[in-house]
C-alpha cells in the first residue's frame, strides 16, 4: 500500500483498503477557522441538537485566521461566535483574538496565532500517520508531515464534531519524484507550479500526491509544506511526503503525543509515478488567471507590475521571507511590496532575525517594502474591502500566494502572477517580471 | 427529487469557487436563514463580465431564473467553502450538471443536501445554451433539452447514492448507526431517528 492507502487503512480499522473503496476513519484533528467555522457549528447543533457535545474537545482546534485586520463588523461576530462555541465546548485549542479585539493588531491577543495551517504545524498539531481534516482547501499542507490531510466543507466539519468519523474514498496515489539537487535558485514553489503546469489544474482530481526524490527530500519542513499545500491546485485530495529525520525532529520539538511513522510499502501500487530532473526547471510564473498557466520568468521580462506581495499559507513561512531578503541584498523595491508573515512566530523572527547587524524586518523597511503587517491571510484571498493589501483596482500583482483566479484577491480587474519568494522580490526590485537568477548568480 | 426542470445557465472549465462566490462574502453563511438572500444575490458575481454578459442572477435580485447549472470540466475547484454549493441553492439552484467536479465542491454538495451534482457523459456545455429550458429525470439517468429537442444520458450518481437517497450525510450516518454498522459517541434511536448517546 501506499503511504496514503496505509494511514487511511489504519483509522478505518482495516488491515488493507484499495483505491476507490469506501471506508470511516477515525479523526485525529479537526481544525476550523473564522469564516467556515461558524457554518459548522450552526450545522452541528441544527442536526445533533443544541445541547449536542463534541465529539472530543482536545481533537478540535480553531484558529481565527481568514477576516481578522478589518472593521467589518460581520467578521467580528464570526469570531465571536466560534469563541462562544469554543466555550460551550470546553475545547481547549482556540487560538482567540481575545475579547478586547477591535480589528487592530495593538489590541491582539497573545492566544492569536495566525494563518492556521502553518500555525497547525507550530502548536504541534501535525503529527505522522494521523488522519486531519480541516474546513479549508489548503489542509493539505499538513501531508509534509506524513500524514493523511485534507479540506472539507462545513457540513463534513458538523459531522465529525457530532460522531469524530468521517466517510472518505480512498484515493489512488500518483507519484512525483523530484531527481537531483535542487538549484540555487528554485523553491519547492517553483516545483509545485511546474507540475501544477504539467498535470493540469484538475490533473490529480480525486487523488492523492506523493512527493519524493532527493530534491524533495532536500527541502526543508516549511519549503516541503509549500509543496503539499498547493496539490489542491490540481484538485490533489491531498499532497504527502514520507517523513525524514528533520520533519520527525520539528514535530517532537512541538508535541510530546506519540504517533506512529508510516511509509510507503516497496510494492505499493501508484496509478503514475512521473519523473522531473530538477536541473532542467526553470523559474516558474504562472500567469493570470489560473495557477495551471505555466511560464517561466525569464520569458516574462515584458510584463511590468505595480504591486508584489510576499505571505499566506504557501509563501509567508520563514524561508520564504530569508529567501526574498536573499535576493534583496541591499537594493530597494521599485513597486510597492506588502511583507505579511503567516503567523505570530514568522513575525516575532523576522523582529529577531539578523542579516548583517539587521533584522529582517529592517531589512525589509530599509528596502522600501511595506509591513511586515500583522500576521494572517489578509489579501491572499482578498477578503473585506479594508484588508492590507488587498487589489482594490486594475493591480497587476506578482505574489508568492497560492491562487490566481479572476478576483481572487480582491478586484476583478487585477492581474495576478503567483512565482516563488524570489522570483517575486526580484520582480519587486527591477517592476517588471525577472528571473530571481539577475540576482542570484 | 424525481423531476428537475427550469432554465438553464451555462458556464466553461475550471469554474472555481472564487468566482461562484467572492471571498469577500465569505462572512455570510447559508446556514443563517437571515443571510440566505444576501449570500444569494452575489452567487457566480465573480464570473467574468466579458465572458458572461448573460449574469446568473440580476442586480438586486436573491433568486435566479436558471434552476440548473450546466458545466464543462472541474466545476467547483478551489476552496472549501460550502458557500459556493450554499449560495447556488439559495439563488434557486436545484442541479448541475458537469463534466466533472473539483471534489470538495462535490462532498459539500451532496454531504449538506444543498443541490444534486451530476456528471454528464458528453460534454453539454458545449449543446446546451443559457436559456435553455431543460428536465433532468433523476432516475431514468436521462436531460431533455426542450428547446433543441434533444436528450441526453447522465452518469450514474455512483458511491454516493445512499447519501443523497438519505438527504446528507447525517441522515445517512444516522442509518448506518441505527444498523451498527457504524459506531460513534452517539448513536441513532432506531423509531425515533434522534440521536442517542451510546453505551
Amino acid at each position: 500500500m501506499t503511504l496514503t492507502e496505509k494511514i487511511l487503512a489504519r483509522a478505518a480499522h482495516r488491515k488493507s483498503v484499495e483505491p476507490g473503496d469506501n471506508i470511516w476513519v477515525d479523526v485525529d484533528v479537526l481544525m476550523t477557522h473564522d469564516i467556515c467555522g461558524p457554518g459548522a457549528v450552526n450545522v452541528f447543533y441544527q442536526k445533533f441538537g443544541r445541547d449536542a457535545k463534541v465529539w472530543d474537545p482536545d481533537k478540535l482546534v480553531i484558529i481565527p485566521d481568514h477576516f481578522i485586520f478589518t472593521k467589518d463588523q460581520r467578521s467580528h461576530e464570526n469570531i465571536n461566535q466560534v469563541r462562544t462555541f469554543a466555550r460551550e465546548q470546553g475545547v481547549k485549542y482556540f487560538y482567540d483574538t481575545g475579547e478586547g479585539f477591535d480589528g487592530t493588531w495593538a489590541t491582539m491577543s497573545n492566544g492569536y496565532k495566525g494563518v492556521c495551517h502553518i500555525a497547525l504545524a507550530q502548536e504541534g498539531h501535525n503529527r505522522p500517520g494521523e488522519v486531519l481534516f480541516g474546513t479549508d482547501s489548503h489542509t493539505c499542507t499538513s501531508g509534509a508531515f506524513g500524514e493523511f490531510a485534507t479540506g472539507i466543507g462545513d457540513a463534513d466539519a458538523a459531522l465529525i464534531m457530532g460522531i469524530g468519523k468521517l466517510w472518505v474514498k480512498v484515493p489512488p496515489t500518483m507519484k512525483f519524484v523530484v531527481h537531483g539537487k535542487l538549484p540555487t535558485y528554485l523553491m519547492a514553489k517553483d516545483l509545485i507550479l511546474y507540475i501544477i503546469g504539467d498535470i493540469g489544474i484538475g490533473g490529480a482530481t480525486y487523488q492523492a500526491m506523493e512527493f519524493a526524490g532527493e530534491a524533495v527530500q532536500q527541502l526543508s519542513v516549511e519549503e516541503k509544506m509549500t509543496l503539499c499545500n498547493m496539490v489542491i491546485e490540481a484538485g490533489g485530495k491531498n499532497g504527502v511526503i514520507e517523513p525524514n529525520e528533520e520533519v520527525l525532529a520539528y514535530v517532537h520539538e512541538r508535541t510530546s503525543q506519540p504517533f506512529q511513522v508510516v511509509k510507503s510499502d516497496a510494492d505499493a501500487k501508484y496509478r503514475v509515478v512521473k519523473e522531473y530532473d530538477a536541473a532542467k526547471i526553470d523559474p516558474v510564473v504562472a500567469k493570470p488567471h489560473s495557477p495551471d498557466n505555466r511560464d517561466f520568468a525569464k520569458n516574462l521580462g515584458g510584463v511590468k507590475i505595480n504591486r508584489a506581495y510576499i505571505g499566506s499559507c504557501t509563501g509567508g513561512k520563514i524561508t520564504d521571507f530569508r529567501a526574498a531578503a536573499k535576493v534583496l541584498q541591499g537594493q530597494r523595491v521599485s513597486v510597492e511590496t506588502f511583507i505579511v508573515p503567516a503567523t505570530r512566530e514568522i513575525y516575532d523572527q523576522l523582529h529577531s532575525e539578523q542579516v548583517n547587524g539587521r533584522t529582517l524586518a529592517q531589512l525589509f523597511k530599509d528596502a522600501g517594502c511595506i509591513g511586515p503587517e500583522p500576521p494572517g491571510c489578509q489579501a491572499c484571498l482578498g477578503g473585506p474591502v479594508d484588508t492590507i493589501g488587498r487589489a482594490n483596482k486594475d493591480e497587476v500583482v506578482i505574489s508568492s500566494t497560492n491562487r490566481n483566479f479572476t478576483g481572487r484577491m480582491g478586484s476583478k480587474q487585477a492581474q495576478i502572477y503567483l512565482a516563488s519568494p524570489y522570483t517575486v522580490m526580484a520582480s519587486a526590485i527591477r517592476g517588471r517580471i525577472t528571473d530571481p537568477r539577475e540576482f542570484l548568480g | 427529487m424525481d423531476i428537475i426542470s427550469g432554465k438553464a445557465y451555462v458556464v466553461k472549465d475550471d469554474i472555481d469557487t472564487d468566482v461562484i462566490i467572492p471571498a469577500h462574502y465569505l462572512a455570510l453563511s447559508h446556514t443563517v436563514p437571515a443571510q440566505r438572500d444576501e449570500l444569494a444575490s452575489h452567487a457566480f458575481e465573480g464570473l467574468p463580465d466579458d465572458k458572461y454578459p448573460v449574469r446568473f442572477i440580476k442586480p438586486g435580485q436573491t433568486k435566479s431564473e436558471y434552476a440548473i447549472v450546466v458545466a464543462g470540466d472541474n466545476f467547483g475547484c478551489g476552496s472549501s467553502r460550502a458557500q459556493a454549493p450554499g449560495a447556488m441553492m439559495c439563488a434557486g439552484v436545484a442541479a448541475v450538471v458537469a463534466s466533472f467536479y473539483a471534489r470538495i465542491f462535490f462532498r459539500n454538495a451532496v454531504n449538506a443536501g444543498l443541490l444534486l451534482p451530476l456528471e454528464s457523459m458528453q460534454r453539454l456545455c458545449d449543446e446546451i445554451r443559457t436559456g435553455d429550458e431543460l428536465e433532468i429525470q433523476v432516475k431514468e439517468r436521462t436531460l431533455l433539452n426542450k428547446t433543441r429537442k434533444n436528450n441526453y444520458t447522465l452518469k450514474p450518481v455512483g458511491t454516493v447514492a445512499d447519501i443523497l437517497a438519505a438527504g446528507d450525510v447525517f441522515a445517512y450516518a444516522k442509518q448506518l448507526l441505527a444498523k451498527g454498522e457504524l459506531k460513534g459517541p452517539v448513536k441513532a434511536n432506531h423509531n425515533t431517528g434522534n440521536w442517542v448517546e451510546a453505551d
